[in-house]
């Protein structure tokens, strides 16, 4: 038990680990230890070109994730709401983009952007909209699930006691609603800034020359030698996400012991 | 006659979900202005869905809902001068229980100083007081029942409506509630209309009390009315204890009804009394367990009497229950209040025993 414990801890962790350890590495190369530096930190910091795309990461990732949790909430209170035709088949088609393989959505992206033409030579940041665009239509179904699952514990008497007590349709909405829906909208929205800021495939697809986002400026990088310079980028990458998880989750502890 | 005026006027008023469901069907009712009112029936009578109805969170299929004499049809739940508690309470997990009293009057613009002060009133109404700041997680059941009456009260409602206010609380508590919501009801003077599928809480509250049963009212009374002079035999078996026989009527000319129950043996098949309702033919007999005397001796002739056989003996404690047994087959179940402190039970097993009863007790039953 304990060794099938250390065993599967080791297998998930152990190249994170690794990574990051070697991104603090003294050597081009990443396969000799050669003492402590963080030169690849400051190396990192200076490659105009990577901060580029983790900037243009971030701002996708913004945009997708606010964006997704709107829609996908939208979505889920709509599902849970009411009834009508076609709410089945419709509530099954959203989990489509959930299923469908990466790789082929890319394509569809590809081939849609490619036949309505995001005009190209935009200023920044409005050259990132196919990219972000596309982040939206596979963060948001997700979005949609969590909230959904979240509404299904709603007790609808609370809406009743709300409109019983003088609130109009709106103010219910907002007052008890959105406030039940908080811990699913936050959950959603770290899962939506987590898929957009990783998303490598659909990226790679929808992007054009001139927009590059982090996953693929590392990829471009790693085809010539994965230098300890990436590394670094990673680690930073790592405790970024770590951070937001962690937020989120104090976020959601606080708000699970509110409810009963 | 109470003159008191008509605050809740249902009028013929049904509720049909499906083709096939009637939830409800041509009730009327005239509900009285400061009353404590209850729709009392088992599971899936209806008595929800007319609470619901008057609150507006359902539209009548057919038929009128007045308060204080206004038609209620296109008016909705959020501007109907009723409040309601919830079943589940409904108190909002996301708000303190100030905040929570407080929703009602901060969503109907009630000027903010104001709030404070009626919002004190109305914790301390319900005994909160010292728990403005709590979660409703943190509270009992007894207590997040208390912040959703206060939630409730301090809109000043004309009527509150209880959707089975102590169904959820344990039976010590439930005792304890009932005649606080009773002595509650007496000191805010608001009409109280309360569903409950038990009756000793229907009995032991209301003003009167409506019996329902497949979506329809039954009847309407007080509850010893209720107990003593039930309508129908569903009315009678639904409250209380009661020894049912079937009988054959036969009306003399000098107006006494003359009842031929079957399975009772000699002397007494007959019991006659003065019945004014116009029955005849076949009808129900029934007596209540605890009007019942057992006697090892033979009763006076003035009282409807039989023998029969113990068959069984259950102690309550403060009351047994002997279940006894005709020649022909009869049961019958006899209350017997234990009186004295004694070890030895009222009746034994096997023992023959006069069973008798006053004539005029004796319900003469329809259908």
């Amino acid at each position: 038990m304990r060794l099938t414990l250390l065993t599967t801890f080791i297998f998930l962790y152990a190249p994170i680990v690794t990574l990051v350890a070697f991104s603090f590495n003294d050597s081009r190369r990443n396969i000799v230890w050669r003492g402590f530096t963080l030169k690849y930190y400051e190396k990192a910091w200076n490659n105009d070109g990577l901060i580029e795309a983790f900037v243009n990461s971030l701002t996708i990732a913004f945009f997708s994730t606010i964006l997704s949790t709107v829609l996908g909430a939208m979505v889920a209170f709509m599902l849970w709401r009411f009834r009508f035709p076609g709410r089945a088949p419709y509530e099954g088609a959203l989990a489509l983009p959930i299923v469908i393989p990466e790789i082929c959505m890319g394509v569809a992206m590809l081939a849609f952007f490619a036949r309505v033409g995001w005009p190209p030579g935009l200023p920044w940041p409005l050259n990132l909209g196919a990219i972000t665009i596309a982040h939206i239509s596979f963060s948001f179904p997700f979005v949609a699930l969590i909230v959904r699952a979240r509404l299904a514990s709603f007790n609808k008497e609370l809406e009743e006691a709300g409109k019983d007590l003088g609130a109009s349709e709106w103010q219910v909405f907002r007052d008890i609603t959105i406030p039940f829906m908080k811990p699913g909208l936050i959950a959603g929205a770290l899962l939506a800034f987590t898929l957009s800021l990783d998303d490598f495939v659909i990226t790679f697809f929808t992007s054009g020359p001139e927009t590059v986002t982090f996953p693929v400026k590392v990829y471009s990088m790693v085809r010539f030698s994965v230098t300890p310079e990436v590394n670094a980028a990673s680690a930073v990458l790592i405790a970024i996400t770590l951070v937001f998880t962690t937020i989120a989750l104090v976020l959601q502890n606080r708000n699970k012991s509110e409810m009963f | 006659m109470d003159k008191r005026k008509t605050i809740v006027g249902v009028e013929s008023v049904s509720k049909r979900f499906t083709a096939s469901v009637t939830a409800v069907d041509g009730v009327s009712l005239e509900i009285r202005e400061g009353e404590f009112f209850a729709l009392l029936g088992p599971s899936g009578c209806g008595k929800t869905t007319l609470l619901r109805m008057i609150a507006g969170f359902e539209l009548p299929s057919a038929g009128r809902i007045l308060i204080d004499g206004d038609d209620m049809a296109k008016v909705p739940p959020n501007r109907r001068p009723v409040n309601m508690v919830f079943q589940s309470y409904a108190v909002f997990p996301h708000m303190n229980v100030s905040d929570n009293v407080a929703y009602g009057l901060k969503v109907s613009g009630v000027p903010r100083r104001d709030i404070a002060e009626r919002v004190a009133e109305a914790l301390d109404l319900v005994q909160l007081q010292g728990l403005e700041a709590r979660m409703p997680g943190q509270l009992s059941g007894g207590q997040r029942q208390r912040v959703a009456l206060a939630r409730a009260l301090v809109k000043k409602p004309r009527v509150l409506l209880l959707d089975e206010p102590l169904s959820a609380l344990d039976a010590k508590l439930r005792e304890a509630m009932r005649l606080e919501l009773v002595r509650l009801q007496h000191s805010v003077n608001i009409t109280f209309i309360i569903v409950t599928h038990d009756q000793s809480e229907a009995l032991s509250m209301a003003d009167r009390v409506a019996v329902m049963e497949e979506g329809q009212v039954l009847q309407v009374a007080s509850p010893s009315e209720l107990y003593e002079y039930p309508s129908c035999r569903f009315v009678a078996d639904f409250i209380g204890q009661i020894n049912l026989f079937e009988a054959d009527a036969v009306r003399w000319d000098d107006g006494r009804l003359v009842l031929d129950v079957e399975g009772l043996e000699v002397p007494s098949t007959r019991i006659e009394l003065e019945y004014d309702s116009a029955l005849a033919g076949k009808v129900g007999v029934a007596i209540r367990p605890e009007k019942i005397h057992l006697t090892d001796a033979e009763p006076a002739d003035d009282r409807v009497k039989f023998t029969a056989r113990v068959r069984d003996v259950a102690y309550y404690g403060n009351e047994s229950r002997v279940f006894l047994e005709t020649g022909a087959g009869r049961r019958i179940s006899v209350t017997v209040q234990n009186r004295r402190r004694e070890l030895a039970p009222p009746a034994q097993i096997g023992d023959t025993l006069w069973v008798s009863w006053p004539a005029r007790d004796t319900l003469v039953l329809a259908q």
